[in-house]
């Protein structure tokens, strides 16, 4: 698992990438209650606003975390945004993005890094 | 943190629960504990939630002739009936400027031989100024600085209280009394702003700790932030001051013609004589230009303040006051002046969110049904 200083996590699966928020994140936000999710296919630089979530306090954007294309979305958090809060590091993924070049990740943060990072 | 913000009396207390403290009103606030926002707010809504008020400003106007020349004079200030209200019961009012707009809302008591006063933090200075000089002939304006407020709101609020101070399962809305806990006296009401039935307790602040505590250890009790006061209070339908009510809009727009009583309107035995008299009755009369009105977002994003709203032909109609998601209604829900031609309930709008116009209705409020003791 890699991690942005936006708080998101990346995980490679196969060719693929799956984005999604950590604990840390999740919990600042507090209990999420509305999630907008980007159109697939649709090609994004890195730091775009790809997805709105709303939670009881305040809304906040997800922006993506590396240059690439949006290839499926979790619609599961459209119908449940609170999955969020339960299981942000497994079911309630994200988006899955297509890149060009997975070496990208090497520049992202690993766990330890991370956490040092929210200490 | 920032050094100048004041700490409430309770600010350990917080803490030790857990609470994240933000600046809120000058002061350092818990926004919310552990639980979060939704399990503080449908605590509250299922048995009995603690809140810590005491940024609120609690007064007492002393006369010093007769009381009556007080509640005339405090008249003078308000669109409301002081002198109606009888000894032990409590009142909502609302300051008014020459404008008609609102100064501050507040809750009034009359104590026997004296009015006890609680306003909104961030006004309680203009407040005890504006009361210091329209008053001080009559009435000594004393703020009352050695004590803390705790309101406990919740349909389980009279049984977790009832076993520390026995005497507040006499007490119905908007009933004050005086009842003894551990030596000391607790200034009581039976009120709140959750729309929820329950009390809010003054105690003096040597005591609150200790009070808040007791509270504390009852079972059906839990501590609630800042965030679930908004989320209760926007779905009970009431105005937070600085959101949906300030100096521009009139109580007569804000929906608050329920809190001007009879006397004080044309033809009351004492009507008119307030700031603001000229606009108040003539929107009375004939109607306001804008009312402050219920929404209810259709799809599942909520409109937040500031959100500008369209009638169905794209004519600006208003803006969002208050708005965010009621737990207890699961979904999201919003309050908001619109023209006056489009308040009626069912009336079908667009509230601009991240540049799309989404679909919304004027609803009824409260949202959520109030359980009052009356």
């Amino acid at each position: 698992m890699k991690y942005t200083k936006d708080h998101e996590w990346l995980r490679v699966d196969g060719d693929l990438v799956v984005v999604g928020i950590t604990e840390h994140a999740a919990t600042a936000l507090g209990d999420v209650v509305f999630v907008e999710l980007p159109e697939v296919e649709t090609v994004v630089a890195e730091g775009d606003e790809v997805c709105v979530i709303e939670s009881v306090k305040a809304a906040s954007d997800i922006l993506a975390p590396v240059d690439g294309e949006i290839v499926e979305v979790n619609e599961k958090l459209t119908e449940n945004p609170g999955l969020v809060n339960e299981d942000p590091l497994g079911t309630a993924w994200f988006f899955k993005m297509k890149l060009d070049d997975l070496s990208v990740l090497d520049d992202l943060m690993d766990e330890d890094e991370y956490n040092e990072l929210i200490g | 943190m920032a050094e100048d913000l004041l700490r409430l009396g309770l600010h350990d207390l917080h803490v030790a629960f857990g609470g994240k403290m933000v600046p809120f009103a000058g002061y350092e606030m818990p926004v919310q504990y552990p639980a979060g926002v939704m399990k503080e707010h449908l605590h509250t809504r299922a048995a009995a939630g603690l809140f810590d008020v005491s940024h609120m400003g609690q007064v007492i106007l002393q006369p010093r002739g007769s009381y009556e020349a007080v509640a005339l004079a405090f008249e003078a200030l308000m669109p409301v009936d002081v002198l109606g209200v009888a000894q032990g019961r409590q009142r909502y009012g609302m300051f008014t400027n020459e404008t008609g707009g609102i100064l501050d809302d507040l809750m009034f008591a009359n104590r026997g031989d004296h009015i006890f006063v609680v306003v909104n933090a961030a006004c309680k200075a203009a407040d005890i100024a504006h009361m210091t000089a329209h008053l001080s002939d009559v009435a000594e304006v004393v703020p009352v600085t050695d004590r803390g407020l705790l309101a406990l709101q919740g349909p389980q609020a009279e049984a977790a209280l009832a076993r520390l101070v026995p005497g507040v399962t006499e007490m119905r809305f908007m009933d004050v009394a005086i009842l003894p806990w551990g030596g000391v006296d607790l200034w009581i009401s039976r009120s709140g702003y959750t729309g929820e039935d329950g009390f809010e307790i003054s105690v003096p602040n040597a005591q609150a700790e200790g009070f808040a505590r007791a509270l504390l250890d009852q079972p059906e009790v839990m501590p609630i932030g800042l965030g679930a006061r908004d989320s209760l209070r926007l779905e009970a339908g009431l105005c937070l001051y600085g959101h949906d009510i300030d100096t521009t809009t009139s109580p007569v727009e804000a929906g608050l013609v329920w809190a001007i009583q009879k006397a004080r309107k044309a033809g009351g035995a004492r009507a008119g004589g307030f700031p603001g008299a000229a606009r108040i009755l003539d929107e009375l009369a004939n109607g306001p230009e804008r009312l402050r009105v219920g929404l209810r977002p259709e799809g599942r994003a909520p409109m937040r303040e500031h959100t500008e709203l369209f009638a169905a032909d794209a004519t600006p109609v208003g803006q969002v006051t208050s708005g965010g998601f009621g737990p207890s209604i699961n979904a999201p829900i919003a309050m908001g002046y619109v023209a006056a031609g489009f308040a009626a309930i069912g009336t079908r709008l667009e509230g601009e969110v991240r540049g799309k116009r989404l679909p919304l209705a004027v609803a009824a409020m409260p949202f959520q049904p109030t359980t009052y003791k009356r």
